[in-house]
């Protein structure tokens, strides 16, 4: 069971707009498709479920054939869950109408959820009777995700599902597809052009620009990857994850371990033995020669400098090695001539902030 | 003054000719009107405009070219006669026919439109939730478009009440054959019957704006509730 995406999309000879990937994926897990505003993340999807007819390739999910250079499945055909990035609810139908509309068209035989287990994952049951008109805009991506998941699909993609919210609404809806990622066994396909996001809910990722396929791979290993990764800009962090360890009910700090040593992050309710994904940004790593006493600066690391790279005019980003963990650093170009950084130089990472996702 | 029973014949006529041509239109609109909206072809913009030609034709024109394919010399009359009936010129169904093409443009538009404004974003997602093209149609793009349905059989219906160049080439003035509103309505002012005419007219009047109220009703209605 894997997915095989691959092939190319000239939409027309004048057009010079053109997209190409050739891509294996796991049966599970959440891939995110991350890159600029009009690389072709959203085509790539629309290739994939046939929305685009001049598409040439191969689309395979697990043993089934959607498309190859001798068959085509009609996209009604193929067993996907699609949430576009509106939304795209249907105006005459209340919420429940939207929802049988998926139900009542996956053959009984085919159904691997249950109406009730979709109603209760998304918090649905108290807009069945509503119109679509009358949603909120995470209550209609809610509603979108539901109507995609009760097709059973092999394959769910979703296109920017969370662009159009505000904040708050996007962190309620994360804690959502992290429970679809780990309760559902099927692979997401997940465009945005937000790394954290990415950084947030992806297993993988993959990185576009300008119709290409630039890099892919494991998140952690992609987020901390020179150029064509992602270990520059404004961005560029590391995710770590990492197992709760002890907790200090006194000042109410929990420890997390992971490899390569241990973090203190303030207590919001950490299960102990429970697996946390740590965010750190390379704008909250510094560095410094020696451990510094007197800071109130908690989580401060020995680390050996794996390599400096060039950010912007004024900025570098050193990658850290501690343990097994890479992790980033943004420093001024000054800073790293006057510290002597320089590849196998060992420093002190300073973290000033650790974001659990 | 009441109507008198020649009066009666020509206004039952003129609803019944509206009805059923409004019918026709409706059958033949609905698949060209999806057409339009849907096709990529270079051609389209043709279609549109021969669809939009009877906008600005005078009506004469039109019933002059359909008097010289229906009637008993034109190729349609003879193939008429030749299958064993009678040419479709000075008839009913000769009057549907004219009314059909003379209506085309007030209900392909709107339903075309209604169809643009759905757009495909729906289709789509409706194919992606195991929706079959046919299933698409039906249960999508028509319900989603009924207001542009709507406007298209009440415009379709209103125009061909008040339809009288058309008629008068191709029916003539058969009293309960061809002989409708706007025609009686002609006659009377010739024959100086102003009260008769007034009726008729006032009626026409009434009823034809009480049908575009409750188009632009509608429309209000639902532009209040879509945004």
């Amino acid at each position: 069971m894997s997915l095989k995406l691959q092939g190319t999309l000239q939409r027309s000879k004048a057009s010079d707009f053109r997209l190409a990937f050739d891509l294996d994926l796991p049966a599970t897990g959440l891939t995110a498709i991350c890159g600029p505003s009009g690389c072709g993340k959203t085509t790539l999807l629309r290739c994939v479920a046939g929305l685009e007819s001049d598409f040439q390739g191969t689309v395979r999910v697990g043993p089934c054939v959607w498309q190859d250079a001798v068959t085509t499945l009609h996209l009604h055909q193929r067993a996907l869950g699609y949430v576009f990035q509106s939304g795209e609810l249907f105006a005459h139908l209340n919420v429940a109408g939207n929802l049988r509309f998926a139900w009542d068209r996956t053959p009984v035989d085919r159904r691997r959820v249950t109406w009730d287990e979709v109603v209760e994952l998304l918090g649905l049951a108290a807009l069945l009777e509503r119109g679509t008109g009358t949603l909120s805009g995470g209550e209609r991506q809610r509603v979108a995700l539901g109507r995609a998941l009760l097709k059973s699909p092999d394959l769910l993609v979703l296109d920017e599902p969370l662009t159009a919210l505000d904040r708050s609404t996007r962190r309620a809806i994360y804690p959502l597809l992290e429970r679809l990622r780990d309760e559902f066994a099927i692979p997401i396909l997940y465009v945005t052009h937000v790394v954290d996001e990415a950084a947030r809910l992806a297993d993988r990722l993959v990185l576009m620009e300008n119709g290409q396929v630039t890099n892919q791979g494991p998140l952690v290993e992609l987020l901390t990857a020179p150029e064509p990764g992602l270990a520059h800009g404004e961005d560029a962090g590391a995710v770590v994850t990492a197992t709760v360890g002890q907790i200090d009910d006194e000042f109410h700090l929990a420890s997390l371990e992971f490899a390569g040593g241990q973090l203190l992050v303030s207590d919001r309710g950490l299960a102990k033995g429970a697996k946390a994904r740590v965010r750190i940004h390379a704008r909250d790593v510094s560095l410094a020669l020696a451990p510094s006493a007197g800071t109130s600066i908690l989580n401060i690391l020995p680390a050996e400098v794996i390599d400096v790279l060039p950010d912007d005019q004024a900025r570098v980003v050193v990658r850290l090695r501690i343990g097994e963990t890479i992790l980033l650093a943004s420093v001024t170009g000054r800073s790293a001539q006057t510290l002597e950084l320089k590849p196998g130089k060992s420093v002190w990472a300073q973290i000033k902030s650790v974001a659990i996702l | 003054m009441m109507l008198n029973a020649q009066d009666l014949a020509a206004l039952w006529l003129t609803l019944k000719l509206a009805l059923v041509s409004t019918l026709v239109l409706l059958v033949i609109g609905t698949p060209l009107g999806w057409w339009l909206a849907m096709t990529r072809r270079r051609f389209r913009p043709a279609i549109d405009a021969l669809v939009s030609l009877p906008l600005v034709l005078p009506p004469t024109v039109l019933g002059f070219y359909l008097l010289l394919l229906l009637g008993p010399r034109g190729p349609v009359g003879q193939m008429m006669t030749a299958l064993g009936g009678q040419p479709l010129a000075f008839t009913f169904a000769g009057l549907v026919i004219g009314s059909v093409i003379y209506s085309l443009p007030f209900v392909v538009q709107p339903i075309r439109d209604g169809f643009l404004t759905v757009g495909r974003g729906p289709l789509e997602a409706a194919a992606t939730l195991g929706a079959s093209p046919r299933d698409r149609f039906f249960k999508v793009a028509l319900p989603l478009a009924q207001r542009g349905f709507l406007t298209a059989a009440t415009l379709g219906f209103a125009h061909t009440l008040g339809e009288f160049g058309v008629v008068l080439m191709i029916g003539g003035n058969i009293p309960g054959e061809t002989r409708v509103l706007s025609i009686a309505i002609y006659d009377h002012v010739e024959t100086l019957a102003y009260g008769r005419a007034h009726l008729m007219s006032g009626g026409l009047l009434v009823l034809s704006f009480a049908l575009l109220l409750v188009v632009h009703l509608v429309n209000r209605r639902y532009s209040g509730v879509r945004t």
